[in-house]
């Protein structure tokens, strides 16, 4: 007992073809990548921003600015909170004036998250276009946002919780999904439900 | 990690983990100082009272511009043109003031205390930003920010303050900053200027100022205050110059490496000469700059704190 159901999404493997095929896509719709800047939403999309960038110098010879971006200051839900959540360093030392923008997260949900990197962005200038590369698409929505890459779409239950794994900061390398349903059950009958 | 007062009242109180957080999440906003667009919209809908019961330009005009780039709404108070005027004390004014609805409140006054006694006269979070000869954290937070920025740390420097410590809160607030953080703490001063006892806050004492600076790594010169000067502590402004002032002559006995710090506003030609307040060891303009991290970092971490949680 105790320890919750779970499915592996993406294994070290797939997380590493996803990487590589979006990379791809990045460059085919970008004409190259002369144009291009990365913003990794810190703390796991920057990891993986930094990946992308790597794969792209890989297959075009060319390095691309990587920036990080620490959200928090931009969330809607600050207010109300007992505590600030720690503020992480933003570091994008760039221009993005004209620029195609790549966003980087993990996981997209709600959408919350990519408005305020969205926000962010714009204060730092006036982009030609930002566009949003995801690992995993969950779904659940709940503003008007959608990527433009996606590792892998996942259809999940709003209560399901969605874990990526990275070597960079984790010990393991995986994408897993932590059912609701199956975690009430495991906690119900207090052993694990395959 | 989290701070554990709503209030910044002094740093006697505070933890090294506490200031280490204020610190790194000052670095964190270091970088929107030098953005083009130097605002984010963290504290929307937030509203700031600036108390400033004496005067200021550095850490009235440092808050105020923290609470701008936080999309904070700010309102400015000074006694002179208020209903201070007509005898309005401190508690109704301030609890009339939030009856408008304000979030925080950033005091300075001449009376030791007074930010305490706001916090049991209304709700908000209270920040001191110098309050008479006891304290103003702020201040000494942005110099231990400017310190680590430089030295790459805190703990082993040896520091020394300079100048009037009697009556010096600067002084005070950075005694217990940088013992908590572990420096190793020299204060320097004549005699007469320097408090009953001031060992017992752990610090070597000096009166003469070429044994105090022997082998300091920073030197932090505190501005002789006129405004605070009874008769007779002082001989004369020229004696003390050439006793305690710090020149170029005095540099050579530093540490290689060192740092001179002064909290402003700075008397050229008294406690300090152009020749070191320009010196390419200088951190006196980056201190002014980072004050305004350091005032958003302290900003954004007591906001979140409402009533109850003491």
């Amino acid at each position: 007992m105790g320890k919750v159901a779970e499915e592996t999404l993406l294994d070290k493997k797939g997380i590493e073809r996803a990487i590589t095929r979006i990379s791809h896509e990045i460059l085919e719709k970008n004409d190259g990548a002369d144009t291009l800047v990365i913003i990794g939403i810190l703390t796991r999309g920057a990891d993986l921003a930094k990946r992308i960038a790597g794969k792209i110098k890989e297959i075009e010879g060319v390095d691309i600015p990587v920036g990080l971006l620490d959200i928090n200051l931009y969330r809607d839900d600050v207010h109300g909170k007992l505590d600030q959540p720690i503020i992480q360093r933003t570091e994008i030392l760039f221009n993005v004036v004209d620029r195609n923008v790549i966003l980087v997260d993990d996981v997209l949900f709600t959408g919350r998250t990519i408005r305020a990197a969205l926000d962010a962005i714009v204060d730092f200038g006036r982009a030609r276009s930002i566009q949003l590369a995801v690992l995993i698409d969950r779904g659940h929505r709940e503003l008007p946002i959608r990527p433009d890459y996606v590792g892998k779409n996942i259809p999940t239950s709003k209560d399901d919780r969605v874990l990526v794994r990275l070597g960079e900061r984790d010990d393991r390398e995986v994408v897993v999904a932590e059912k609701a349903a199956l975690k009430a059950e495991t906690e119900n009958k207090g052993r694990k439900k395959e | 990690m989290k701070l554990h007062s709503r209030h910044l009242l002094g740093l006697e109180n505070v933890t090294a983990d506490e200031i280490n957080l204020i610190l790194d999440t000052a670095e964190s906003f270091r970088e929107i100082i030098d953005r083009p667009i130097k605002k984010v919209p963290t504290l929307r809908g937030v509203t700031v009272l600036n108390l400033f019961y004496e005067s200021s330009t550095r850490t009235r005009i440092s808050f105020e511009l923290a609470e701008k780039r936080l999309s904070a709404d700010t309102i400015g108070f000074s006694p002179l043109v208020s209903s201070v005027k007509k005898g309005e004390s401190l508690k109704d004014t301030v609890r009339n003031i939030e009856a408008m609805k304000i979030d925080m409140v950033v005091v300075r006054h001449s009376s030791a205390g007074v930010p305490y006694y706001l916090t049991h006269c209304v709700e908000s979070n209270i920040i001191n930003a110098g309050d008479g000869s006891h304290e103003h954290p702020t201040q000494a937070l942005l110099d231990l920010f400017s310190i680590r920025k430089k030295c790459g740390k805190l703990a082993g420097l040896r520091v020394v303050l300079i100048g009037d410590v009697k009556h010096s809160r600067v002084v005070r607030s950075n005694i217990w900053g940088l013992k908590t953080m572990g420096a190793s703490v020299a204060v320097c001063g004549p005699s007469t200027l320097l408090p009953y006892e001031v060992e017992k806050f752990g610090v070597d004492v000096y009166t003469n100022l070429d044994e105090a600076i022997d082998g300091a790594d920073v030197v932090n010169i505190m501005r002789i205050q006129l405004e605070r000067q009874q008769a007779g502590l002082l001989p004369s402004q020229r004696e003390y110059t050439n006793l305690f002032g710090m020149t170029g002559e005095r540099l050579k006995r530093l540490n290689k490496n060192f740092t001179i710090m002064h909290p402003g506003p700075m008397n050229r030609g008294v406690e300090i000469t152009p020749e070191v307040a320009d010196h390419e060891s200088s951190v006196i303009l980056e201190q002014v700059t980072n004050g305004q991290a350091i005032r958003m970092a302290v900003l954004y971490l007591l906001s979140g704190k409402k009533e109850q949680e003491g």
